[in-house]
């Protein structure tokens, strides 16, 4: 009888919207916590990167210019897309060996925090801009703004609530970002870019390389078209010293606990713009 | 054109205008010959006895000689700045500390003149910039970081706010005190201590500082002067116990400490170059804008991070602002800085001369046109005449290197989606100007310029309780402002 063997999912990268696979032709496997093959997943080279950025690049300026209630609704659609789908993360995250508690918990605090950050998007400027008293017939003025391109190192644990927590503080404010994702985490990172595709999260805003973080490390911290690098999820074995590129065009550095969820992470990824006008007439 | 211009320049000159020359006094200042490091509330001498010249760039006469820190002059400063945390400081109600800032900044005021004179002869700015700007400005920085030092948790509510500790703070020679009242007041109003270093070329100011603070009795070792040149200010980057760096300077010094700062993951915030765009749109206030576009480009000789030096003048409009803005030059008048009636003063160094002047060559090798007015300079001292340079590419090197000196760059635009495209074109984004009587315009370019200051229908103002700070390569991190006081606090969601 036919329709017995199940049909396994191919794994690849998702850039400008789409899933294509590493232009490379490399793969590397995930296996399940018993030593067996989930998947072979596609590993991302330099020139996917650079892809990556040139999607995120052209989609910066037009997500930013959504109205902020447009772009929290949008996070706000991004939850419920996850909570219809949370049977397959449970099914995922166990089988990378999260324990069904964890697993079910870990899904919960996603869709809480995508909720969390969504309705921030129309109140985080209200807090952090301000009208400034100067000494003087001006009218004075301080906003914030998105810092642009962020390149995210995603942590590898909690697979999905650490690419859920990086992602989100970044793009409510306008940013789009670029995300490597290693190892085991890459399973659920690449079904939350599935989630994403049928979310209204316009092509580009996120774009999702799984592969090795050492190898993608260099080419994010060089790339002068990269504007921040949010390096939480960094393996505590990375040298440091593999960093020092930031400087080239004055990368922003992010590092924080790789689950925090905090106004503090949405203004990591900020810029404040003060606007002088005289006052007369 | 250069000819319509010198026939209006001696139609101008028919005017009879003619200043007598107005003379501050220097009576005020008693320069010592020569100053010591300020380490923990006294004037020390270098383990290495090294010490450095500072001149009245004006005249190139010795002003006096100035102590060059080692790197065991900053290890003592820093050892300085770290015990007085933990034995005053850190222990200091805000409200305290508060009134130091308040005693610091009503110092100030009453010296303020000295200061003054003393900033314009280390400097050779004109001294009615230092005496309208550099001293208010530095005393307001006081004053308006004082009132936060026991507010800071309206500021960032919610959070477990707490000091850095001890604070690197290396500084520029173009605003030499206001510089240090920017960096000083946030930290210690924040709670960290500091170990300051002046620039080489303009160390006086802070070492006049140094006796105010303690004239005020500061605590010894919270704030700790080290006069020196890069070794100095390498010593405090890689310095394993400072706890925070923040840097005003060049965008080529500010990737060096960044690289040193990111492998240590240690809070930096940085305050580095620009070439910001001035933008003049057809139907603007046109003699206001040629103020402005003045102001922009020739405030404290163009040695301003924030300079308007790419002037982006709309085409329908560009040959008579042009015009306008160099029969304007031709009434610039530069020479003595102490000089009341003197805009524009001696440049800051040798150094900056000749870069400045090897700049304007090959933008006149890459095919720029070069108007400078008829003014004569004095023979001693290092000058550089007011510039304009029309006929400039976007990709010419004086389109996208900071000159950092009265040398304004021309270039013109259609459409405000032209504008926006050449003003948003450089790696650096501190500052914009807009010039246009159309509000709606204003906020379109505003939104869309990517720089951390806009000025609109105006030019180089500054405020304590406004942020400054850039965009891209122009640095991270704001000072001034609500916003500022994050670059000193742990946790508190500023850039630090």
């Amino acid at each position: 009888m036919a329709g017995k063997i199940p049909i396994a999912k191919t794994y690849k990268l998702f850039i400008d919207g789409a899933f294509p696979r590493s232009e490379s032709g490399r793969t590397f496997s995930v296996n399940n916590s018993e030593g067996e093959l989930i998947a072979n997943v596609s590993q991302a080279s330099r020139k996917d990167f650079r892809e990556a950025v040139r999607a995120a690049r052209s989609a910066q300026s037009p997500w930013a210019s959504r109205t902020a209630y447009n772009r929290g609704q949008i996070l706000y659609r991004v939850a419920e897309m996850l909570e219809s789908r949370k049977p397959e993360f449970l099914e995922l995250l166990k089988s990378i060996g999260v324990n069904n508690r964890v697993a079910t918990r870990e899904i919960e605090d996603s869709i809480q925090r995508l909720v969390w950050y969504a309705g921030w998007s129309d109140k985080y400027s209200q807090l952090l801009g301000s009208v400034n008293p100067v000494s003087g017939p001006y009218f004075n003025f301080t906003v914030p703004e998105p810092t642009g391109v962020v390149g995210i190192i995603a942590p590898t644990e909690p697979a999905m609530l650490g690419l859920i927590s990086r992602i989100a503080p970044a793009i409510v404010s306008g940013n789009t970002v670029v995300v490597v994702s290693e190892a085991q985490s890459s399973l659920t990172s690449v079904t939350i870019a599935e989630v994403l595709v049928t979310s209204d999260v316009p092509a580009g805003v996120v774009n999702i390389l799984t592969g090795d973080q050492t190898d993608l490390l260099p080419w994010m911290v060089g790339h002068l078209d990269v504007n921040a690098v949010d390096i939480s999820g960094i393996s505590p074995k990375t040298d440091l010293t593999h960093l020092e590129e930031v400087a080239s065009n004055v990368k922003r550095v992010v590092s924080r606990s790789v689950d925090e969820e905090s106004l503090e992470l949405i203004s990591d990824f900020l810029e404040m713009k003060t606007v002088w006008h005289p006052i007369g007439r | 054109m250069a000819n319509s211009n010198s026939k209006d320049g001696s139609d101008l000159e028919d005017f009879g205008i003619e200043y007598a020359s107005a003379i501050e006094s220097t009576s005020l200042v008693t320069i010592k010959d020569k100053y010591g490091l300020f380490i923990d509330g006294e004037f020390v001498s270098s383990s290495s006895g090294k010490s450095f010249e500072t001149l009245d760039p004006s005249t190139e006469n010795s002003l006096s000689v100035v102590t060059e820190a080692s790197s065991e002059d900053v290890d003592r400063a820093v050892r300085a700045a770290r015990a007085s945390y933990e034995k005053y400081w850190k222990k200091m109600p805000g409200t305290d500390r508060a009134r130091y800032l308040f005693r610091i900044a009503r110092h100030l005021q009453e010296r303020a003149r000295e200061f003054a004179v003393l900033e314009t002869l280390d400097g050779g700015k004109p001294i009615k910039e230092s005496r309208d700007v550099d001293l208010p400005l530095a005393a307001a920085h006081f004053f308006y970081h004082a009132g936060w030092a026991d507010k800071l948790e309206y500021a960032f509510p919610q959070r477990k706010l707490e000091p850095h500790g001890v604070v690197g703070q290396i500084i520029p020679w173009n605003f030499p005190l206001l510089m240090a009242a920017w960096k000083l007041a946030p930290a210690l109003a924040c709670g960290n201590t500091v170990v300051l270093k002046p620039a080489e070329t303009t160390p006086l100011t802070a070492l006049l500082l140094a006796e105010v603070i303690r004239d005020v009795d500061l605590p010894p070792g919270v704030i700790n002067i080290v006069t020196g040149a890069g070794a100095t200010g390498s010593a405090i980057v890689e310095h394993p116990e400072v706890n925070k760096l923040a840097f005003t300077g060049s965008t080529e010094v500010g990737k060096l400490i960044q690289r040193s700062a990111v492998k240590r993951n240690l809070p930096l915030t940085l305050e580095l170059g620009g070439k910001a765009p001035h933008v003049i749109f057809e139907d603007a206030a046109l003699d206001q804008a040629i103020e402005g576009v003045i102001n922009g480009i020739f405030f404290n000789q163009g040695h301003v991070c924030c300079a308007g030096s790419r002037l982006l003048v709309q085409e329908s409009i560009a040959d008579n602002f042009i015009d306008r803005l160099q029969k304007r030059i031709e009434l610039l008048r530069v020479g003595n800085p102490l000089d009341k009636n003197t805009d524009i003063g001696a440049i800051n160094s040798k150094a900056q001369l000749e870069r400045i002047d090897q700049l304007v060559k090959a933008g006149i090798e890459e095919g720029a046109e070069v108007f400078k007015p008829s003014c004569s300079l004095p023979e001693n001292g290092y000058w550089y005449p007011p510039t304009v340079l029309t006929g400039v590419q976007q990709s010419h090197r004086v389109a996208r290197e900071e000159i950092f000196g009265p040398v304004l760059v021309v270039q013109t635009f259609r459409t405000p989606e032209e504008a926006l495209e050449k003003a948003n074109n450089t790696p650096y984004g501190l500052s914009a100007g807009i010039w246009t009587e159309k509000g709606s315009l204003i906020h379109w370019m505003a939104e869309r310029l990517r720089a951390g200051v806009i000025w609109a229908n105006t030019f180089n103002k500054f405020d304590p309780a406004s942020p400054f700070g850039g965009y891209k390569e122009s640095g991270f991190g704001r000072e001034g402002g609500m916003q500022g006081l994050g670059a000193y606090l742990k946790n508190s969601g500023g850039r630090s």
